[in-house]
Formats: structure tokens, sequence, C-alpha cells
């Protein structure tokens, strides 16, 4: 019975550290709505200033004041980067934020380790809890039992901010109706700017709280991230009672679960999210999201297809495109490939974002689905290669379409985690299933037939594949089915009035982005030769997401653009330089800043207003545009 | 553009002929690891080759030619891995590739090693597949894999009175296959154990109180570890907490190699049975060679990544230099059977299974001075610890 007490105890320790970091994420979605993937990194950086000043300052003060003060310091860096960074960009299209804060992420990795160095430092451990309490025989260390009592102490601290301060009114006020506040005449920047310190100072006391216990290295971040955003999304976002609960909810299954299944810690919490969201879609404690107030078909410049001269530099480019085996040599002819890949992946990924609205953080999975479909043909059932290329994205299909099903029941970033949390379940069979997918060691000798395996070969089939996925989908964007999508999108209620069936409409399309994923993966197995469970990872769906917002989320034709300009500069950069992160990241901020739109929207409304200033001959329309934009 | 394209194509014919100048008088080897993901380890193995290239070159370089290595960072992840190599071979033209750490990013480059019919020295991957059931004739390893190292720690386990076995491995293929060939050869030689437990915490992301908890609830005599890295820091610390490790055999895999070590300061537990490297306890001719030079370039201590990355670019340069070719048929030929020198004594890539029989200390962790050493430690030759030629030929696929 002790051990049982015991177990749970330590559960609770454990819940305690990834709530801190929870509730500041949850705090800043829930009113800036930015989906933060940096709070990972400031996490990191609480951990690592704390180890230095806890280091350099003598005695439990010194401990104490240490842990605090780096939190402060990191809250600091986090103001920074709010008033300077995002605060540009607030206004840009949904989830162009998280882009910034990837960038942010990639470029604090390395810094850490500029400053640091490589190696696991080893911080002190807390004075007075350096021990264990003996209870029936079981040991519970003191620092646990600290961290229990932690963990509510700042749940209640943040409840009487929020009910008992005028700034905690403002605050909930604004995670209900930010719009609202601001017509009211609050000053939303220095709102925004002190609840993002506020959600930092967490995150960087939570992993400054963490020297004691763990080690401090490079990659601290990642492996929090990921779960704290699981956690935020099965309590409710913005909800602080509900990211406690979640968080003690996933500890002690944890605690338990590795009793029963010792193999069970590497998906429980995607198992918990993925249940927990089909039963309650918004979570254990949030509340329905208030449709969208935005007036549908203004913030867009309206699409529309090419122009024949349009046409005709398409073509061109394409030619152009598929000369490179007459100049490149292999080497380019192997990374034309991977980008035309690449472009058929972002694209599928596109289209479910900027034709459906709904963004996937979990689109690797089909892509993966597509290249252990076609490893399973070719290495199980021994099919030629077309075969294989034509039945392997099948994978992806059914995948896509059991997924979809659910996932397009929600909406947002609870569509955006559903899909993740399938995307790692998937990745985990592949990765644990050993005896059918070869664990993380993969499938080798995936390798084309002769017709195929020449460099240039392989790279004129890529690029016709990339360039009749590109088609086909633009053919379906401009279609009835496209227009119903985008009906779909941008008001849900005036497209159900008018009969459209948004929700298989939306699955469809779950379903075609699937297949064409699946299809780039299929290509993509034949390019390596091989198949891993990284092909369905999340830093895979995360690169797709970053190509297509880089790209511009509200074109048409972002997503190719941004592949080509991503993917080229990764694997340049990775080959030329041993911080590619850090300038890689660096070039991301500059980008996100440069072109608030991605590279096509800005390009686009910028030639839109040239266009518009030259004719002038609707003023009526291009006043009612520049007053939404 | 058109312009354009015309200087483009000068410059690359301009640059392609200052390349053939240089092939003349310059051998290069492509090399590839985790520089990114795992600095900790890579960092150490950078400095190793580079020391290796540069005495290479001091002493007259491949038959008079010099020694170059083009370094490419794989961020972790098979597929651009397969992006490094191929550029290193198809641009960089290099005589062979080298290196890599990860298992899965290893068998990537194996097998692209073996499509492309490019020489291939892996350094660090420990899965045993490279050179048995994945094995291909392109593909030599250096480090001593996964069955031998369990082979050496069950030889000091098997002494061991404990009968009740529990283990702690990250949940991926090393930690598997770890876990199975230490229990399959553990259980031949003492058919009286039990295994009462088993943790798979997965690798990275160890909660370790309940590990811990779960561990000392089926109450074990002896533990099985084989986490490493910020895993193994987080599972010690709680576990000296817990007095999980009180009056407990634990036996553990790579934990006495520097890079895993000495991070544990002051909380080292003592008395782990482990593989290593005590560089501050190796008195051997070759060894003290190889520390002077290494300490007076770098002003560090070597890490066992600092013998890896060493170890493969001397062997390189060995196969290149007996071959007198970069003809890969003519390197495999040079390989099989060589005998090379090494820090630890003589080594051998084997004919028959492309493993080389590089050794790892085995001992016991100990406390000295708030640091954490390796203390009775001694050195177990790879030879030793290989199944028979007759094994062998069934695990490993015909060429």
């Amino acid at each position: 019975m002790a051990f049982y007490v015991v177990q749970f105890l330590t559960g609770l320790a454990s819940a305690a550290s990834l709530f801190l970091v929870a509730s500041g994420l949850s705090i800043i979605f829930g009113v800036t709505r930015i989906v933060n993937f940096a709070h990972g990194a400031f996490y990191m950086l609480g951990a690592y200033l704390a180890f230095t000043l806890t280091e350099r300052l003598e005695g439990a003060l010194g401990f104490w004041g240490g842990i605090v003060a780096a939190a402060l310091v990191v809250a600091v860096v986090g103001v920074l980067v709010e008033m300077v960074l995002l605060r540009r960009i607030y206004h840009s299209p949904e989830l162009f934020q998280l882009l910034a804060t990837f960038g942010l992420t990639l470029m604090v990795q390395d810094i850490v380790v500029l400053i640091w160095g490589p190696s696991d430092l080893l911080g002190r451990r807390a004075p007075g809890f350096k021990g264990a309490v003996d209870f029936f025989g079981q040991s519970v260390p003191s620092y646990d039992l600290f961290l229990i009592v932690l963990g509510p102490v700042v749940l209640g601290v943040l409840w009487l901010l929020f009910q008992r301060t005028r700034w905690g009114i403002l605050v909930r006020a604004a995670t209900q109706d930010r719009d609202m506040v601001a017509a009211l005449g609050v000053n939303q920047k220095w709102l925004f700017t002190s609840v993002f310190a506020v959600g930092v100072f967490l995150a960087a006391l939570g992993g400054a709280l963490q020297i004691p216990r763990d080690a401090v290295h490079h990659a601290m971040d990642l492996r929090i991230i990921v779960e704290v955003f699981v956690v935020v999304v099965i309590g409710g976002l913005g909800s602080i009672i509900g990211a406690f609960v979640a968080a003690v909810l996933v500890s002690e299954l944890n605690a338990f679960g590795i009793l029963i299944f010792p193999k069970i810690s590497i998906i429980l919490v995607f198992l918990v999210m993925a249940v927990v969201l089909i039963v309650r879609p918004w979570g254990l404690f949030g509340k329905p999201e208030a449709p969208a107030r935005r007036t549908p078909g203004l913030t867009v410049n309206p699409w529309r297809p090419w122009t024949s001269n349009e046409r005709l530099a398409a073509v061109a480019a394409l030619i152009v495109a598929a000369g490179l085996p007459f100049f490149g040599g292999n080497y380019a002819l192997t990374v034309g490939s991977e980008i035309a890949i690449f472009v058929i992946f972002a694209v599928s990924l596109h289209f479910l974002m900027s034709v459906g609205g709904l963004a996937s953080f979990g689109h690797a999975a089909y892509f993966g689905l597509g290249a252990y479909g076609v490893a399973f043909l070719a290495k199980l059932a021994g099919l030629p290669m077309i075969a294989c290329l034509l039945l392997g994205p099948l994978l992806g299909l059914v995948g896509a379409a059991v997924f979809g099903f659910f996932a397009v029941q929600l909406s947002g970033v609870y569509f955006a985690m559903l899909t993740l949390a399938f995307a790692q379940i998937v990745w985990s069979i592949a990765f644990q299933w050993v005896a059918v997918t070869g664990g993380d060691n993969g499938i080798l000798g995936v390798w084309p037939e002769k017709w195929a395996a020449s460099p240039s070969h392989f790279y004129w089939l890529s690029l016709g594949i990339a360039a009749l996925a590109v088609l086909i989908l633009r053919i379906i964007v401009f279609s009835p089915f496209g227009f119903a999508l985008r009906a779909t999108r941008d008001s849900p209620l005036r497209s159900e009035a008018i009969g459209i069936n948004g929700k298989r409409i939306q699955w469809t399309a779950f379903v075609i982005a699937g297949t064409v994923a699946g299809l780039a993966g299929a290509l993509f197995a034949y390019l390596k030769g091989s198949v891993f469970p990284d092909n369905m990872g999340i830093s895979l769906s995360v690169d797709a997401l970053v190509m297509v917002l880089l790209g511009g989320v509200e074109t048409v034709f972002g997503g190719v653009v941004g592949a080509i300009v991503y993917k080229a500069l990764n694997i340049w950069l990775v080959s030329q330089t041993d911080w590619s992160k850090l300038v890689l990241g660096a070039f991301i901020v500059l980008i996100v800043v440069a072109f608030p739109k991605g590279i096509v929207g800005t390009l686009e409304s910028i030639l839109n207003r040239r266009r518009k200033s030259s004719s002038s001959n609707s003023p009526l329309l291009t006043s009612r545009i520049e007053t939404a934009e | 553009m058109r312009n354009y394209l015309i200087g483009a194509g000068l410059a690359v014919l301009v640059a392609g002929m200052a390349d053939a100048a240089m092939a003349q008088s310059e051998i290069k080897i492509g090399e590839i690891n985790s520089y990114s993901l795992l600095p900790a380890f890579t960092e150490p193995y950078r400095k190793g080759w580079q020391l290796a290239v540069e005495e290479i070159n001091a002493s007259g370089g491949i038959n008079g030619k010099k020694l170059v290595v083009i370094s490419k960072d794989d961020n972790g992840k098979p597929a651009d891995a397969q992006t490094a190599a191929n550029e290193l071979v198809s641009s960089e033209n290099v005589a062979m590739l080298a290196g890599t750490f990860l298992s899965n990013i290893g068998l990537a480059v194996s097998d692209f090693a073996n499509q492309k019919k490019v020489f291939f020295l892996a350094a660090e991957p420990l899965t045993d597949a490279i050179t048995w059931s994945k094995g291909n004739r392109y593909t030599f390893r250096l480090r001593p894999s996964n069955y031998m190292q369990a082979a050496m720690l069950v030889e000091a386990a098997a002494k061991l009175p404990a009968k009740r076995w529990a283990t702690i491995a990250p949940n991926y293929e090393y930690g598997q296959s770890a876990v199975a060939v230490f229990k399959k050869l553990m259980s031949e030689k003492r058919p009286d154990i039990v295994w009462v437990d088993e943790q798979w915490p997965p690798q990275g992301k160890i909660d370790a109180g309940p590990v811990v908890q779960a561990v000392a609830a089926a109450n074990p005599e002896a533990i099985l570890n084989v986490t490493f890295g910020a895993d193994l820091v987080k599972l010690v610390r709680e576990g000296n907490t817990r007095g999980l490790f009180k009056d407990r055999a634990v036996v553990s895999f790579l934990t006495g190699e520097p890079e895993y070590l000495d991070p544990l300061k002051d909380e080292t537990p003592e008395g782990w049975i482990v593989t290593g490297y005590p560089w501050y306890a190796i008195n051997t001719p070759e060894h003290d060679k190889f520390l002077k030079a290494y300490q007076a370039k770098f002003k560090d201590y070597p890490r066992l990544g600092s013998i890896v990355g060493y170890q493969t670019i001397k062997s390189a340069a060995a196969i290149l230099t007996k071959a007198n070719s970069t003809d890969p048929e003519k390197l495999i030929a040079a390989t099989e059977d060589l005998s090379v020198p090494s820090p630890f004594g003589e080594i051998t890539f084997r004919k028959i299974d492309h493993q080389s029989t590089l050794g790892a200390y085995v001992g016991k962790t100990a406390l000295k001075d708030g640091k954490g050493v390796m203390v009775e430690s001694s050195y177990k030759k790879g030879s030793d610890y290989l199944p028979s030629d007759a094994e062998i030929e069934k695990l490993r696929p015909k060429d």
C-alpha cells in the first residue's frame, strides 16, 4: 500500500513541474492566440541561467535567489522578444507567429551550446531538500515534496491574480473576447506584453527548478514542448485549472501505467489527448470558441485562376527546372529531387491549411504512411516500382480517411493537436513494432528500378509528379468542390445554411491532402532507398508547417515557394556551416519581419496594391480591402 | 539570364579543372556525424580525427598525397545523412565515407554505400545489424558492437551472486537489443537467474521518479542499466535519493565513458560494473603517445569520442595507404584482415563480418575528489567476445 501512495506522490511531483511550464503556455495562448513554440526554449534558458547563477552564488539564499533571478532575467528576454518581434506580426495570418517562435527555438538551441558548451551539466541539489523522507519503508525525495506543495501554491497565486486584480480581469476578458476588450479602450499592447512576460517567467521558473533533479542540456526544450502543448490542450486552452488537472492526470497515468505496460510512456500523453479530444472537443475545462467574427472574403485578396500569361510563366519555369540535368551534377539533381518531393508534401498541407482552413500539426503521418506503404510493397510483396508508387500512397489515404474522420469534427488548435496525436500514435507504431517495421532501424534497400535509378531520371520523375500534383490541386481549388471548401472555411454557419455538408467536404479535403502527402512519401522512400520512423516524426510535420507559413497561407501558390526556399536553404546551410540552426533560425525570423504574410503573400499584396493604384478604377473595393487589412 | 548561365557554366568548368589539379595531390575522406544533435560526443570526436589528420599529413600523408577530411553534419536524421553522403560522393568525389554515431544513421549510410558501391567505415553505431543481419561488403565498423560490450559485461556480471535481475533501458533499438543480448548471454551462463522487472523509458524523456520506484518495488538483487546521457543523470539522482542502488549490484553499458560519467560529478554511484574509457589509468606506450599529443593540441583530456574519431581516420589512412587506390573493391580487399595500431593496441578488421577487434575497458565506478572515475579496469580485446565463425555465417547474409 505504501508503495502505491509513494508512486502517487512521485506522479504529483512530476505533475508540478509540468504544470508550471504548461500554465505559462496556456496563459499566453489564451490572451494572445500565439502558439508559442519557443516556450520550451525559454524553459531551457531558465535552466541554463539558473545553473550558472547557482554555481556562482553561495549558500541557500544564493541557490533560491539564483533560481528566481534566472526566471526574471528570462522573463525580460521574453518581453524583448515580444516587443521587438511578435508585436509586428499579431495581425499576420493565424499561426504565422508559430513560425517566428520556431525560428527563435532553432537559434536558442545553437546559442546555448555556444555559451555553455556541448556537455551535459549537473546542477546543485537544493539546499534543505537533498535527502529523502521515509514513508513506511519507502523513500520520498524531499525535493519532490517541495514540488508537490509548490504546484498548488502557484495555481493558487495565479488564481488570485486572475480573480482579484484588475490585470487579471482584463486577461480573462481578453481570453474570452479580445476584440471586445480592445473596443472598450484597453491598451492591448501592454496587456499582451505583460501576459507574455508572466508566461515566460513561469516557463523559465519551471526550467530553473529542474536543475536539482535533471541534467541541463541543449535538447531540453524539445523534450518538454510537445508534452506541454498536450497538457494545455487536454486541460482546455486558456484554463489554468485545466492545465493543472491535465498535468496531474498525465503524470499519474504514466506513474501507474509503467507498472503494467513498461513501454507505455512513449505514447501515453498522446493517447490520453486523442481520447479526451474525441470525447470533449475543447479539452476538459475549455469552452467552445465563439465563431470567428471576421468578414469572409475581405481578409484575403480574392483568388483567381491564372491568366494566360501566368500560365505561360509557370510552364516556362517548369521547362527551366526540367533543364537542370543538362548543367547540374548528380548531387544537384538529387537535391532537386528532394526539393520537388517536398514541394508535393508542402502543397498537400497548403491545400488543407489555406483552402480548407485546417492547420494540421501531424501531416508527416501521411507522408510516412506513404513511405512505409512503398517499403512494405517493395520488400515484402516484391511489387515493381510503378505499382508501388501507385499503391503505396493508398496507405496514406487509408490513414487520412480514418484519422481525418475524427479530426474534422474539431477546429482550430484542437484540430491541430488531434492530428498531432494521431501522427504520434502512427509514429510510435512504426517505432515499436520492430518485427514488422524494423523499429527505428527502419526498412533498408528500397531503391528505384533501373529505369529510374539515374539521378536525372529520378529528378524528372519527381519533377513531373510534383508538377502534376500542383496542377491537380489547383484544379480542385477552382472546382465547385474547392469553392464549397472555401465557403466552409470562411463561414461555417452560412455555408451550412445553403446546404453544404461542411464536415464531409473537410473530410474529403483531408483525405486528398493525406493521399498527396503519401505520394510525396512514396517518392521519398525511393529517393533515400530506406524508410525510418523519422519520416513521420514531429520535426517533419513542423518542417511542412514552416514551409507553408513561409510561402504564405493566404495564397494559392505559397506552399511551392515556401518548400523550395526552406528546403534548399536547409540543405545548403547544413552542408556549409556548423551553426546551421542559428543561421536558419535567424533567417526565418528575418523573413517573418520582412514578409509578414509569407513570401508569396507579401509579394502578392505589393503587386495588388500597385495594380490598384495604377488603374484605380474601383475606389470602393480598394478602400474596403484596405480597411480589412 | 543567358549571360548568367554562361558565367555559371564557366565557373563550374574552372572549378572542375581546379579540382582535377588538386585531386592529383590529395585524397579526400567524407565524414558524417551528428554534430548538432549530439555535441557532447561529437565535439571530442571531431578533435580526435583532426589530430589524426594532422599526424598523418605530418608523416607524409597517404603515399605522398595529402589527406583531407570533409566533414558534414547529419542533424541526427537518416535522410539528412544520405543527402550528405550523396554530396560527399557526387560532388566532392571522396574516396570513402566514414563516421556516424546513431545506429539508424549508420544503417542508412551503410545501405547507401552498398547501393552506390562506396566504401564506408562506420565509426560509432553499436547495432549488431550493421555487421551481421544487415551487413554488406562495402561496410566496416570500428567500435565494439552491442553484442561485444554485452559479452564483456556478462563475464563480470555472471560472477555476482545476484539471482533476481531487473533492467532499465531506453525504448529504442539500441536499448532493446542491448537488453536482449545481455539476457541471452547471461541466462546461458547462469540458468538460475530470474528477470523480475523491466522498464523502458523513452529515450531522452525518462520520468525517473516513477521508474526508480517501480524497479525498487520488484526488489531485484541486481540491475542492468542501458540509459545514458541526460537520462542517466536523472536516473542516478533519483536512484541515489531513493536508495535504489544501496546494497544492489548494477551493471551498466557505456557509463564509464567520460562523456557520460563526468556529468555525474559527486553523485557518481560507486561500484557499478561498466564499460568505458579510463584515460587516466591506461599505462601503455601507444596510449601515452596519443594522450600527450591530444592534450598538447587541445589543452583538454580525451573522451571516448576522441579515441573513436582518431582511430577512424587512422584506420582509414592505413586502408588507403595499403590499397594505394581509391577503387572500392581494392579498398575492401585491403581492409579485410588488415591490422592497424591503435591507442588500445593493435586491432584487426575481420574478413568474416567486417567488424574491427577494437575492445573496451571494463571496470567499476568510484568517486575520487568529487569526480566519477573507473577503477580496477582492464582492457577486453574485442576478438575474445565475438561469437564463433559458424554462428556469424548464419547471422550475416552472403554478399
